[in-house]
């Protein structure tokens, strides 16, 4: 932190600023006034109040994606002192300064801090990730969930595709399709749910398709990373075991199709 | 090779890394033990070895197809990870980038070690024995060399032990995944134990 006589505290950051999607990153560092109770965002607020860098040059304004603030919906994450987690809830107070913020480029860059997340809803449309209660006739009700399990399911449906999972990962990048840890357990999620379950060979046919489950090379970053403390690892281990049999029954099974 | 067939071109990698390949070094471990006991007990295992029937056949199949197969993909796959260990530093993410920085090694080492002995026969005739081995490690270069390829050989076993178990399914949860990381790294010291011994015994 940065205090001088006569001065009031403030907060040094430095930003990996990139004005196009394939323009040449460089970093700028800007220093605002400290305030108590601080997030990522409130500082991002003050720089864009004034762009102009530490050393007096003008600047044009950071862009990020922000949304909802309260961690739930994904949009702003970044590289936040060499971790990828939400800028809304990574709290000044806490952070070691001088701030550094980076985008997430595992993704593509849109500009400065914004990235496009496209791909992460690609997999959820190849893996199904949803519930298939749409015909031409009314389904009726579904089954029930036990209790437990559907306690647990919830722990799996707080994902929010942020993104950060990719972003802590080493093997998605770009020499690999790997679609990353959260698809995968969404997978997980709605082969579990029962009326899910009724598409449950399609989706272990898609995760075991390019860029699928094989990829995992268990580093186990993405569940250090998960800010909603997702079981990634478990959900891919007990995917492997679905798999596993599913590769089975694919060969040697009969015709059954999902059971 | 077809990305979509990736999924059972890595599971063909899993289980041949521990069938046969993971089996023959440690079978290769413990005859190079009997170097502990002298030179004749060394030869007459070696010996025993070289009179399997279909020894040949045995060699392609058994070592030298999978070992192939093993090393090649491996590479592969170890040049599409980009490793973050600057921002995670746990033991998992060691062991990531470990267990491909050891498979790398491996190629080389495992072509050097294959030039030096197995195919002395082939091109020098030469015969596989104590002394062969014995000559190699006469320098001090090549002991290091050889010790570190060993206990390379034994970390990339017993935490690819580790890896089959969770990409097979097999272990689960945090729980026996931690578990298990404690048994595989009991295996690769007592392994490693085994290997070195070995090699130093032919220092005589």
């Amino acid at each position: 932190m940065h205090t001088n006589h006569g001065r009031s505290k403030t907060i040094v950051v430095k930003i990996k600023r990139q004005d196009g999607p394939d323009a040449t990153p460089r970093w700028e560092e800007f220093e605002v006034p400290y305030r108590p109770n601080m997030n990522v965002i409130s500082v991002l607020m003050k720089v864009r109040e004034n762009p102009v860098t530490r050393d007096g040059k003008k600047t044009t304004p950071v862009a990020w994606n922000m949304n909802c603030l309260e961690e739930v919906c994904g949009a702003c994450s970044m590289v936040i002192n060499g971790r990828p987690r939400q800028s809304c809830s990574a709290l000044v107070d806490q952070l070691t300064q001088p701030l550094s913020l980076e985008p997430m480029s595992t993704f593509p860059i849109v500009r400065d801090l914004q990235v496009d997340r496209s791909r992460m809803f690609d997999s959820l449309k190849k893996v199904k990730a949803w519930v298939p209660i749409d015909g031409s006739y009314d389904l009726g009700e579904g089954p029930r969930l036990p209790e437990r399990k559907r306690e647990w399911a919830y722990e799996l449906s707080k994902c929010m595709t942020c993104g950060v999972c990719l972003e802590s990962c080493p093997n998605v990048n770009d020499h690999s399709s790997f679609m990353g840890p959260a698809p995968l357990s969404q997978a997980r999620l709605f082969n579990t749910h029962p009326t899910g379950a009724m598409i449950k060979d399609e989706r272990l046919n898609a995760i075991m398709g390019d860029g699928g489950l094989a990829n995992c090379g268990n580093s186990q970053n993405c569940v250090q990373a998960c800010p909603k403390g997702i079981p990634l690892t478990t959900s891919i281990a007990s995917l492997n075991r679905a798999a596993t049999v599913q590769m089975f029954k694919n060969f040697f099974g009969s015709d059954h199709m999902v059971d | 090779m077809a990305k979509e067939q990736e999924f059972y071109w890595r599971r063909l990698h899993s289980l041949l890394g521990l069938i046969p390949i993971g089996l023959f070094l440690t079978v290769h471990l413990f005859i190079n033990f009997s170097a502990t006991k002298g030179a004749e007990t060394f030869n007459k295992f070696s010996e025993g070895m070289e009179s399997l029937p279909f020894l040949g056949i045995i060699e392609w199949v058994v070592i030298y197809i999978p070992l192939l197969f093993h090393a090649i993909y491996g590479v592969y796959i170890a040049f599409t990870a980009k490793p973050n260990l600057n921002r995670f530093g746990t033991t998992r993410n060691w062991f990531f980038v470990l267990q491909r920085f050891t498979g790398i090694f491996l190629v080389i080492f495992i072509a050097w070690h294959i030039w030096q002995t197995r195919l002395q026969k082939t091109i020098a005739d030469a015969t596989i024995d104590y002394n062969l081995m014995s000559d190699v490690v006469t320098s001090t270069g090549m002991l290091i060399f050889y010790i570190v390829g060993i206990i390379a050989a034994t970390f990339h076993l017993s935490n690819g032990l580790w890896s089959f178990l969770v990409s097979w399914g097999i272990t689960q949860s945090p729980k026996s995944q931690k578990v298990v990381t404690w048994i595989t790294m009991i295996i690769f010291v007592l392994l490693s134990v085994v290997g070195v011994m070995a090699i130093l015994a032919f220092r005589g």
